[in-house]
């Protein structure tokens, strides 16, 4: 045994337009039934569910599908933790996550209003194979247009029979419910999504009980992303193998970029996992503002993940491993981008006060907290603060972070450790600076 | 909560809303909502009654709508729910409008991604043109409020007003969709430069073909 052929270089793009999932992503064309039907959904759905609910779920585990909310589970995994019959008659639930709104991410909007199949098709396999009895789709309140589109696919779904009784005459019955919400940041936490759509404020439950075990209603239910969801019938079409080949080992399969900030042309695009930044920059939005030279820092996966300066993320793989190994991670793959004309600790600031707006109040050190932080950011900004304050606002984010309920203390307080991280002599100056041109007044006793 | 907005529950508030009934359409429309959710989970409607109430608030008012609390009382009572129950929710989430607004709602986002894109620059037009955040202009039309991101970050910086996205903005594009407003038009709805919902402006970089036909890309799977 020797020279074992060595491992093929992982698959890192240019993704090629056969192998999108999301055709209809920029809504050029119809999103309605009969044209997403042209396009390839609905395309024997039931002889998608013959195959069994534990061969859909070993298949999805196959393909690496990790979970596109931002944390990057194994959606395979989740799936099998539903219970495999109810032994008390209690059902059980899907909810499906889509209250996008972490600063950054627009991902779930395009899916839903250009390729709403997808998603409905997605939720009836899904809730196949975890034995759901209905799916509810959790929309955030201003999305809608969206909703609006939501609710008329899913009425066009029944009338197909594609869900409720039988669907697809595969003698199984399921239902699809769409649920607004209202304007809620925190609802896009698991557990508070449940509450909100019990009909109750957004205020994320102690786990456990995990939802696997009492989640809606208290029976089991796994909440999934829309993009998790939207993916899998694809994937048990083309194959677990197909989803493999692109991206870096526990890094596969394609993914939803969503590029703001400071390019050239901003746009939503999928691409393969992996995909050097650089590249997916050049490629689909026309390079960064004034030039790669003008680069500044990126927060690569919505804003509760850190920045990353410019260096360190120009040639970076744009996956979950490769980002966290920079100390940030790839979250929703929200790519913020910013060129030297940003004012750095605003931008952070800001942050800190939609932080500080959309904290449920539940816990105490994230109530008090982002509230704080906001406050003292807002003095940075300025420079009206003192050197020891960095120092002191570090040591706050770290006594925030890790003891609340849920993680949005976490997505407060990491921003904040980032810009410290790579942009103290930033802050340093401005406080040097500020006290330079006002010195500090003695009394005159 | 020093920047809360006072929630108004005078004698003439409850003259003007104390008979608060659905009409004939949203009573269909709230039992529709009802049976989305199991029996017994009739609380879980709150939050769509709540918005229809809103709404229907607005088109009695020719504005975008507020809940008064004798409207969330009566839908407490519909949902056999205690007030306060109903109350907790309106005030939670940031959609319900607990004080009149004007008969446009201009929610300007300026959280990071559209401030980068010049959010800073929209707020300034809304400024000029006499709008004041978290007030109404006196000729009651434009009700200005800063929210926080409203996910169409690609498409920055945006303004929702009322059911609708204007999106790509500029300094004057803003002023021109302001004016527009005040004139009785209906602006452009979505992106106001030349780019296609959220494709890179100029064209799309991937999926030409849709752009013409709706084309069908499983002939091409190996």
């Amino acid at each position: 045994m020797s020279d074992a052929p060595a491992a093929p270089a992982p698959f890192v793009g240019p993704l090629a337009d056969k192998d999108r999932i999301f055709t209809n992503v920029h809504g050029f064309q119809d999103w309605g039934i009969d044209a997403a039907m042209k396009r390839g959904d609905w395309d024997n759905t039931k002889k998608l569910m013959e195959i069994g609910q534990d061969a859909i779920i070993d298949t999805i585990k196959a393909s690496n599908l990790r979970g596109r909310g931002g944390a990057g589970f194994p959606t395979g995994m989740k799936w099998s933790f539903m219970p495999k019959e109810s032994k008390d008659g209690r059902p059980s639930f899907l909810v499906i996550n889509a209250d996008e709104s972490e600063p950054g991410s627009c991902k779930d909007r395009e899916i839903i209003r250009h390729d709403p199949h997808k998603l409905i098709e997605g939720a009836l396999i899904a809730g196949f194979a975890m034995r759901a009895r209905a799916a509810y789709i959790y929309i955030r309140g201003e999305f809608i247009y969206e909703a609006k589109v939501l609710f008329a696919a899913v009425e066009q779904a029944y009338e197909k029979g594609f869900i409720g009784k039988n669907a697809c005459g595969s003698g199984y019955d399921f239902d699809v419910f769409v649920h607004r919400g209202a304007g809620a940041y925190i609802c896009g936490e698991e557990t508070a999504q449940i509450e909100s759509i019990e009909g109750k404020k957004g205020q994320p439950r102690l786990k456990p009980p995990f939802p696997a075990g009492a989640g809606l209603y208290g029976c089991p239910t796994t909440v999934n992303n829309v993009e998790s969801i939207a993916v899998s019938p694809t994937i048990l079409r083309r194959g677990a193998a197909w989803f493999n080949s692109f991206g870096r080992e526990n890094n596969r399969g394609t993914k939803l970029f969503q590029i703001s900030g400071h390019v050239n042309k901003p746009c939503v695009v999928e691409e393969s996992m992996s995909i050097p930044f650089r590249e997916l920059i050049d490629r689909h939005c026309g390079g960064i503002r004034g030039g790669w030279d003008n680069l500044l820092a990126v927060i690569p996966g919505g804003s509760s993940v850190p920045l990353v300066p410019a260096k360190e993320i120009m040639d970076a793989p744009m996956d979950f491993d490769g980002l966290r190994a920079l100390g940030s991670g790839l979250g929703t793959a929200a790519v913020i981008v910013m060129d030297k004309s940003t004012d750095i600790v605003r931008a952070i600031s800001r942050l800190s006060y939609f932080y500080k707006h959309e904290s449920c109040g539940q816990c105490t050190p994230c109530r008090e907290g982002t509230g704080w932080m906001w406050r003292v950011m807002e003095r940075l900004r300025t420079g009206d603060a003192d050197q020891s304050e960095i120092d002191m606002l570090f040591q706050v984010t770290k006594q925030v972070e890790g003891h609340t309920i849920c993680a949005l203390g976490d997505a407060a307080a990491w921003p904040i450790q980032g810009l410290i991280r790579h942009f103290r002599p930033e802050i340093e100056r401005r406080i040097n600076e500020n006290k330079g041109s006002a010195p500090v007044m003695e009394a005159a006793e | 909560m020093a920047d809360a907005v006072h929630i108004p529950d005078e004698a003439e508030t409850r003259a003007r809303w104390g008979a608060f009934e659905w009409t004939a359409e949203n009573a269909e429309q709230a039992k529709k909502v009802i049976a989305r959710y199991p029996a017994g989970r009739q609380q879980s409607a709150v939050m769509p009654l709540l918005d229809l109430a809103q709404r229907q608030v607005g088109a009695e008012t020719q504005t975008n709508g507020w809940l008064p609390v004798p409207v969330m009382e009566y839908i407490g009572r519909q949902l056999d729910m205690p007030y306060m129950r109903v109350y907790e929710v309106a005030t939670f989430y940031t959609m319900y409008n607990l004080a009149p607004v004007g008969r446009y709602h201009v929610q300007v986002c300026g959280t990071t991604p559209c401030m980068l894109r010049g959010s800073d620059d929209v707020f300034a037009a809304c400024k000029n043109k006499g709008l004041v955040k978290g007030g109404t202009t006196p000729d009651g039309l434009f009700t200005l409020t800063e929210v926080e991101c409203l996910g169409a970050c690609a498409n920055a910086p945006m303004v929702q007003i009322n059911d609708d996205n204007f999106e790509d903005l500029t300094y004057d594009s803003t002023v021109a969709i302001l004016e527009t407003l005040a004139a009785g038009g209906q602006p452009k709805i979505g992106p106001q430069i030349d780019r296609q919902t959220s494709a890179p402006e100029g064209g799309p970089t991937t999926l030409k073909e849709m752009v013409t036909e709706n084309h069908d890309y499983r002939g091409d799977w190996a």
